[in-house]
C-alpha cells in the first residue's frame, strides 16, 4: 500500500504500443518534497513513464497511484495538482508572454484577477517580468523554457513534472533553470524530472532511477549509485599509436576494471595517483594522464552501455 | 466557476484578438466580391431570374450559407493541424485538468463564434442590397450556425487524423470547392444530371442553402425543414464524436 508521503506510487507499471513495450514493469515511489530523476538513453521509456504520471497516457498494466488517486478515474483531479513542463515547447507564439500564463490558468478554473496577479509573480520568479507584454516568438530558447516552467506553476502544483528541462539550452540558461528548480524544491514542490545530462541529475536529484530498455536497472541517490556501480576515481590514459588495445593487456590488474575505448583507456580505481604511479612503474608512457572523480556518467555508461541510441 | 469548455473558448478568443484582421479578407471581403461579380455582374444576364426571383435575391442566401460553411471548414483545417503539430496547443491543454471533450467543444464553440460574426455581417450586406424579402431572414443566423457545426466538426476530425497538410489541400479540392459550386448556391440542383444531384443532396451545404433561401425569400423549402435540421445536426453530432475519438487517440494514447 502507498504510504501517506508517497505522492507517486507505481508497481509493475507497463506501457505497450502495439507490439512495442516502452515501459516494462517498473516500480517507483516518489516521496513528498524530494527531487526524483529518471535517467536513461533515448528510448529507455522515460517519457512514456512521465506521460503516465501526467495522466495523459493510460498504463497498459500495473498499478499507478498519484496523490493517492487513480489516474484512470481521477485524471482531471490529479492534473489539477500537477505542473507539467514538456520536452517539446507548447507555448502559443501569437500570444504575449503574460497571456500564455493567464489563458493557461483559466484551464484550472482560476479567476481572471488571480490569474493576472499570479502571472506577474511567476514572471518575476523566472526573470521574464520585463518581457510580459511581448510576444513569445522572438524569445530565446532559455526564455521559452523558463516561461514553460512558469506556466507549469500557474496552479501552484504539488508535483512538478519536467521532461528534459534543460535540453538544448546554453550553459547560462541551464544554470538559471537549475537554480529556479532548486528554489522550488526548497519551497516544498516535489520535482520529478527526466534527463540524460548526468550533471543535471547530480545537481538536482535526491534520488534517481536509471532506465534502459523500459526497465529500471539501478536506483538510489547519485552518491550511492556511484559508490555501488563505479569506483571512487577514474584514470584516463591516452597512448600514442593506432590502437589502445595493445596497452590494455599491460594494465591488467590495475584497479577494479579496465575499459578500452578507441581513443583512450579508462582505469576504474580507488586511488588515482597510486594507479598512475603503478602505470609508470610498469614502464608505460601514456601521452596524457587525467585523474578524476567518478561521476554519474560513468555509472550510466557502465549500466546502459556505450552503444549509440538514436 | 466557469465550465472548462469556456476556458478553451476564451483561449481561442484571446488568440483571435491578435489575428482577426487577416481573417476579415477571407470571411468577408471575398464573399462580398462574389456578390458583386456573380450577383450583380452575372445576374444582369440572367433574364427573368431563377424561379421567378431576381438572380441576386436567389444567390444571396446561397452565398450566406456557403460563406458560413467555408469559414467553418477553413477554421478546422490548418488551425487544427497547427494546434497539433506546430503550436501543440492541444497537448498543453490536455496536460491541464481539461478533458478531451472540453478541448474539442471549446474549439468548436470558437468556430461557431466565427460563423456567427461572418453570417451576421453577410446578412447585413444582403439587407443593404435589398435581397432579404422576408422577416424569416433572421433565421439564416441559427441555420448558418448549425450548418457551420455540420461542416466544422467532421473537418476537425479529418484534420486531426491526417499527417500533413497535403491532405487538407485534397479536402478543399475534392470536398469544399465542388460542394460550393454544385450544392445549389449558384443554380438549382435540379439542373444537374441525376447522379450528381444525389451528391449535392447528400452534402450538408445544400441543406443549409435550401433553408437559408426559404428564409430570405419567405417561401417553403424544397425539402422538409425539420428534415434539414435533423440531417445537419447528425453531421455535427457524428463529426463531434469522431473528432473526440481522434483527439483521444492522438493526445492521450
Amino acid at each position: 500500500m502507498a504510504g501517506d508521503d508517497d505522492l507517486i506510487h507505481a508497481r509493475g507499471l507497463v506501457k505497450r504500443f502495439g507490439g512495442f513495450t516502452a515501459v516494462d514493469g517498473i516500480d517507483v515511489d516518489v516521496r513528498r518534497g524530494e527531487a526524483f530523476g529518471f535517467l536513461g538513453p533515448n528510448g529507455a521509456g522515460k517519457s512514456s513513464t512521465m506521460r503516465m504520471i501526467g495522466c495523459v497516457s493510460a498504463p497498459t498494466a500495473g498499478t499507478l497511484r498519484i496523490l493517492g488517486m487513480d489516474p484512470g478515474r481521477d485524471g482531471p483531479a490529479i492534473r489539477a495538482r500537477l505542473g507539467v513542463c514538456p520536452q517539446e515547447d507548447s507555448l502559443d507564439p501569437e500570444l504575449t508572454v503574460r497571456e500564455n500564463l493567464t489563458t493557461y490558468a483559466r484551464y484550472f478554473g482560476i479567476a481572471r484577477q488571480v490569474a493576472r496577479a499570479r502571472a506577474e509573480e511567476l514572471l518575476e520568479f523566472v526573470q521574464l517580468a520585463e518581457r510580459a507584454g511581448s510576444k513569445v516568438e522572438p524569445l530565446s530558447g532559455g526564455m521559452k523554457r523558463r516561461l514553460t516552467i512558469a506556466r507549469a506553476l500557474v496552479n501552484e502544483p504539488e508535483i512538478m513534472l519536467l521532461d528534459e528541462p534543460t535540453t538544448g539550452l546554453d550553459p547560462q540558461a541551464r544554470h538559471l533553470v537549475w537554480e529556479r528548480l532548486f528554489r522550488l524544491k526548497r519551497q516544498g514542490v516535489t520535482l520529478v524530472l527526466t534527463t540524460h545530462y548526468m550533471d543535471e541529475a547530480e545537481q538536482l536529484c535526491d534520488r534517481l532511477v536509471v532506465m534502459d530498455g523500459g526497465r529500471i536497472v539501478a536506483e538510489g541517490s547519485p552518491r550511492a549509485l556511484i559508490d555501488r556501480h563505479s569506483t571512487r576515481e577514474v584514470v584516463e590514459l591516452r597512448f600514442a599509436g593506432e590502437s589502445q588495445d595493445e596497452f590494455a593487456g599491460k594494465l591488467s590488474g590495475l584497479g577494479e576494471r579496465v575499459e578500452v575505448l578507441p581513443d583512450r583507456v579508462l582505469l576504474y580505481v580507488s586511488d588515482g595517483d597510486a594507479a598512475t604511479a603503478e602505470v609508470h612503474a610498469r614502464a608505460l608512457a601514456p601521452m596524457s594522464v587525467l585523474v578524476r572523480r567518478s561521476t554519474l556518467e560513468d555509472v550510466f555508461l557502465h549500466l546502459t552501455g556505450r552503444t549509440l541510441v538514436d | 466557476m466557469a465550465h472548462p469548455t469556456a476556458a478553451v473558448l476564451e483561449y481561442h478568443l484571446i488568440s483571435y484578438r491578435r489575428t482577426w484582421r487577416a481573417s476579415v479578407t477571407s470571411s468577408f471581403v471575398l464573399p462580398l466580391l462574389t456578390v458583386l461579380s456573380f450577383g450583380v455582374g452575372v445576374g444582369a444576364f440572367v433574364d427573368g431570374g431563377v424561379g421567378g426571383v431576381r438572380y441576386l435575391d436567389y444567390l444571396m442566401p446561397g452565398l450566406i450559407a456557403s460563406t458560413a460553411f467555408q469559414v467553418a471548414v477553413g477554421d478546422c483545417t490548418w488551425p487544427v493541424l497547427g494546434h497539433f503539430k506546430w503550436i501543440r496547443t492541444y497537448h498543453a491543454q490536455v496536460a491541464s485538468p481539461l478533458r478531451i471533450v472540453d478541448v474539442v467543444s471549446g474549439h468548436l464553440a470558437f468556430v461557431g463564434f466565427r460563423v456567427l460574426i461572418s453570417t451576421c455581417a453577410f446578412v447585413l450586406v444582403a439587407a443593404v442590397f435589398g435581397a432579404l424579402r422576408s422577416p424569416w431572414a433572421v433565421l439564416t443566423v441559427p441555420v448558418c450556425l448549425l450548418l457551420g457545426f455540420a461542416g466544422a466538426a467532421p473537418t476537425m476530425a479529418y484534420s486531426a487524423s491526417v499527417r500533413s497538410d497535403s491532405f487538407l489541400v485534397m479536402l478543399y479540392r475534392f470536398g469544399l470547392i465542388p460542394m460550393s459550386l454544385f450544392a445549389g448556391v449558384f443554380f438549382p440542383v435540379e439542373s444537374l444530371p441525376v447522379a450528381l444531384r444525389w451528391l449535392a443532396y447528400a452534402s450538408p451545404l445544400w441543406h443549409g442553402v435550401d433553408l437559408c433561401r426559404a428564409a430570405t425569400l419567405g417561401v417553403p423549402p424544397d425539402w422538409s425543414a425539420s428534415g434539414h435540421v435533423v440531417y445537419l445536426a447528425l453531421w455535427a453530432a457524428a463529426g463531434w464524436w469522431l473528432a473526440a475519438r481522434v483527439f483521444r487517440r492522438k493526445l492521450v494514447g
